[in-house]
């Protein structure tokens, strides 16, 4: 099988920028060529036939977008997600890989539960999913888990993500311990105490609706001490969902100190603000909560001079049972797989982020962090994106390949999104 | 006028003029309570149901009390009774009750919020009844109702409200139902009790009880939650008595003609002293009386009152 995508601009940010042609065999990438520069030798590329050609003219040729911040809801809870739906929304959304979280009934806390994911995935066929493993056993926060065995299951980071790691000493352990099995601590900053029953952003908006606010500072005061046992331990960190001013400017800081820390925020935070939640709209209900216009620029910010790392989505889908509850007692997420392409396109559009900076933030740095090779060269796996950058389209919740619908962006009228999604040399998703 | 609404949710959405004439309407309702035969045949054959999902006892018994006045078929439900311990949802239940074509819902519920979403979802008119720390529209109205029969008129009053500003549903309501009547808001209480953003309301935020008290034509004083250790809101009741209630020792500054008023129930010798809420100044249970009477005004409205009965 030989398959030539003809006529697209390719990004890939260190290998390429500009016309090029990808030629793909089997599951590799056979070779990348400027059609502009043809060989004309005997034999050459334009003398073969291909099983298959992909005209990706007007469009960019990316290297496969990875949402290292998914949740897939499996196993435990099926209803809300399967491997299947969320690994078919990855796909529609231009991903070639997520990240699953551990929050999974039961937790990926062990490599039965990490085994049980990849062959799922495998199973499915689709994007390609990377599972994170529990920091602690259970998410209880009372101890290591076995991270020898996750890493050897496949598992590429570790998180409690969903609960903070309340306990400092742990924290401080799980970073030094990973550090042996090269796993990143992916850690979700939330002092608990400090968000207590906290529904939405602490400020005006939740003192008119009358909701108990947790405060920027829940998230900072965490970013804070989490930078700083990443400076203690000299391991990596990763800053999970950004969403503050304050968390910010404290990993900007850290990074300028030379400290080993990264950061990812979600296409909410720098979309949305608190006002969204006026008239106690459920589905702008997520933890972090969405912040003031302050904190969004102070998102943009981070995004625009490298601070933030990584955009990924979150993606956390709960029934529309769930999300019809009183406001207090609906669950926090939204679905974010099938959205977050246009309106991270969107910073690209508003002169944020380049192209090139953008392709960094969803494909190579999350390749980076959880170490593995994510280029469009000779000999990679062929886990390609291909972006239609002027698509519109309605969102329309209801068409959704994710099994929920809790999005706080239906109806909204999007531009750009993915063309095509090749995973190890196959479509998994094709715009018509 | 016309009445309009479909719900009573909240005092931020009504007008001066919408706030008037329930008012207005409500002044007339009172006279039907002191008749020897107090009931008038308006919403016969109308059927309010009180659903109750937090315990209560004066406004669920001042809404029945108003429906009955009215001759209105009332129905309670309260949550611990209802198929909502049953793991049933808010809105099924809610469907399930406007299956049996209620004319009025009156709910009270500890999410803030119920009232507005149970109102998008029914056909049948909502009347918020206290919704967590976010509204409780009846309870300023009756307030506003209190202030106005003792004062006249509300613009230009001064009132203060003191208290567990932030948790209080009542604070709420009061804030944008007396602002909006062209009343100046004074709140006062512990700094941990005051909101970020409190000043969205337009009030003023005075940080000594002892300062605003002289200032004041009405002094509403809030109950404080006693329950509610855990969030570490104030050391004990004797010193929140002691800084923050209204004692007698303060009484000795108030204006000569100022109102005490409390919208119950009382923790006495906590937020303000038995002798006080006892006293000549207080108009405690002028509030309860004008509960019915706002609340006869509701329901009289929603009903379309206004389309059958000339009230100018």
């Amino acid at each position: 099988m030989l398959i030539r995508i003809r006529g697209g601009h390719v990004i890939d940010p260190g290998n390429h920028d500009g016309l090029r042609d990808i030629i793909i065999k089997e599951d590799k990438i056979l070779k990348v060529i400027d059609p502009a520069h043809p060989t004309g030798d005997p034999g050459s590329e334009e003398s073969i036939f291909y099983d298959q050609e992909i005209d990706a003219t007007g469009k960019m040729v990316v290297p496969g977008l990875i949402d290292m911040h998914v949740h897939l809801r499996e196993p435990g809870h099926e209803y809300k997600e399967t491997i299947q739906t969320g690994c078919m929304a990855a796909a529609v959304g231009g991903f070639t890989a997520v990240c699953a979280m551990p929050n999974t009934h039961p937790v990926n806390d062990c490599s039965q539960i990490t085994a049980y994911i990849i062959a799922k995935a495998r199973e499915a066929g689709f994007s390609r999913v990377y599972p994170v493993g529990a920091i602690s056993p259970g998410l209880k926060g009372e101890g290591l888990s076995e991270y020898g065995e996750l890493k050897s299951a496949g598992a590429v980071a570790i998180s409690d993500d969903g609960k903070p790691v309340v306990n400092s000493q742990l924290m401080r352990r799980a970073l030094e311990y990973s550090r042996r099995f090269g796993l990143i601590v992916i850690s979700h900053c939330e002092d608990p105490y400090l968000s207590a029953d906290g529904a939405m952003n602490e400020g005006v908006v939740a003192t008119r609706l009358g909701l108990t606010g947790a405060p920027n500072t829940a998230e900072s005061i965490m970013v804070m001490r989490d930078i700083a046992l990443c400076e203690l331990t000299g391991s990596p960190l990763h800053i999970a969902h950004v969403s503050t001013a304050e968390s910010v400017r404290a990993i900007r800081e850290a990074k300028k100190r030379g400290a080993f820390v990264t950061a990812e925020t979600a296409p909410h935070y720098f979309t949305l603000t608190e006002e969204a939640v006026t008239a106690y709209n459920t589905h702008a209900k997520m933890n972090p909560p969405l912040r003031t216009e302050k904190d969004r620029e102070a998102i943009l910010e981070g995004l625009a001079d490298g601070t933030i790392d990584v955009i990924a989505t979150d993606h956390a889908p709960h029934a529309i049972l769930e999300k019809s509850m009183e406001f207090d007692k609906a669950p926090n997420g939204i679905v974010g797989l099938e959205t977050s392409l246009p309106l991270s396109l969107d910073l690209v559009k508003k002169g944020v982020l380049s192209y090139t900076a953008l392709i960094e933030k969803m494909a190579i740095n999350p390749a980076r962090l959880i170490g593995i090779k994510n280029a469009l060269v000779a000999g990679n796996t062929a886990d390609i994106t291909i972006i239609d950058p002027e698509a519109h389209f309605v969102v329309e919740p209801s068409l959704f390949r994710s099994r929920s619908r809790n999005t706080p962006f239906a109806g909204w009228s999007l531009t750009g999104r993915a063309f095509l999604t090749m995973v190890g040399g196959k479509i998994v998703h094709r715009l018509l | 006028m016309q009445f309009a609404k479909k719900d009573i949710l909240d005092m931020a959405s009504f007008s001066v003029e919408e706030i008037t004439h329930i008012l207005d309407t409500a002044d007339r309702m009172k006279e039907i309570s002191e008749r020897p035969v107090k009931k008038v045949p308006v919403l016969r054959g109308k059927t309010i149901v009180l659903f109750f999902h937090e315990p209560s006892t004066r406004t669920k018994l001042s809404f029945d009390i108003a429906a009955k006045r009215l001759s209105a078929d009332t129905i309670s439900i309260a949550a611990a009774s209802s198929s909502m311990v049953k793991g049933e949802t808010l809105i099924d239940t809610a469907r399930n009750i406007e299956a049996m074509r209620p004319d009025i819902l009156v709910v009270r519920h500890a999410s803030s919020g119920a009232a507005y979403q149970l109102s998008k979802v029914l056909k049948a008119s909502v009347i918020n009844a206290g919704d967590g720390m976010h509204e409780h529209p009846s309870q300023a109205l009756l307030d506003m109702m209190t202030v106005r029969e003792k004062k006249g008129s509300l613009k230009g009053l001064r009132i203060l409200i003191a208290g567990d500003i932030a948790r209080s549903r009542v604070a709420r309501s009061n804030m944008t139902g007396f602002t909006k009547m062209g009343a100046e808001v004074m709140v006062t209480g512990p700094p941990t009790m005051i909101p970020r953003g409190i000043e969205s309301y337009g009030v003023t935020v005075v940080d000594r009880l002892d300062d605003a008290i002289p200032q004041a034509d009405v002094i509403m004083m809030l109950r404080i939650q006693t329950e509610r250790k855990t969030s570490f809101l104030f050391p004990s009741e004797r010193e929140y008595s002691a800084v923050f209630g209204l004692t007698a020792e303060r009484m000795k500054r108030v204006k000569e003609d100022v109102l005490i008023m409390h919208p119950g129930p009382i923790n006495r010798g906590v937020e303000i002293s038995h002798e006080i809420a006892d006293g000549p100044h207080s108009i405690i249970l002028d509030q309860v009386t004008n509960g019915v009477a706002v609340r006869m005004a509701l329901f009289y409205l929603l009903s379309g009152g206004a389309k059958n009965v000339d009230t100018d």
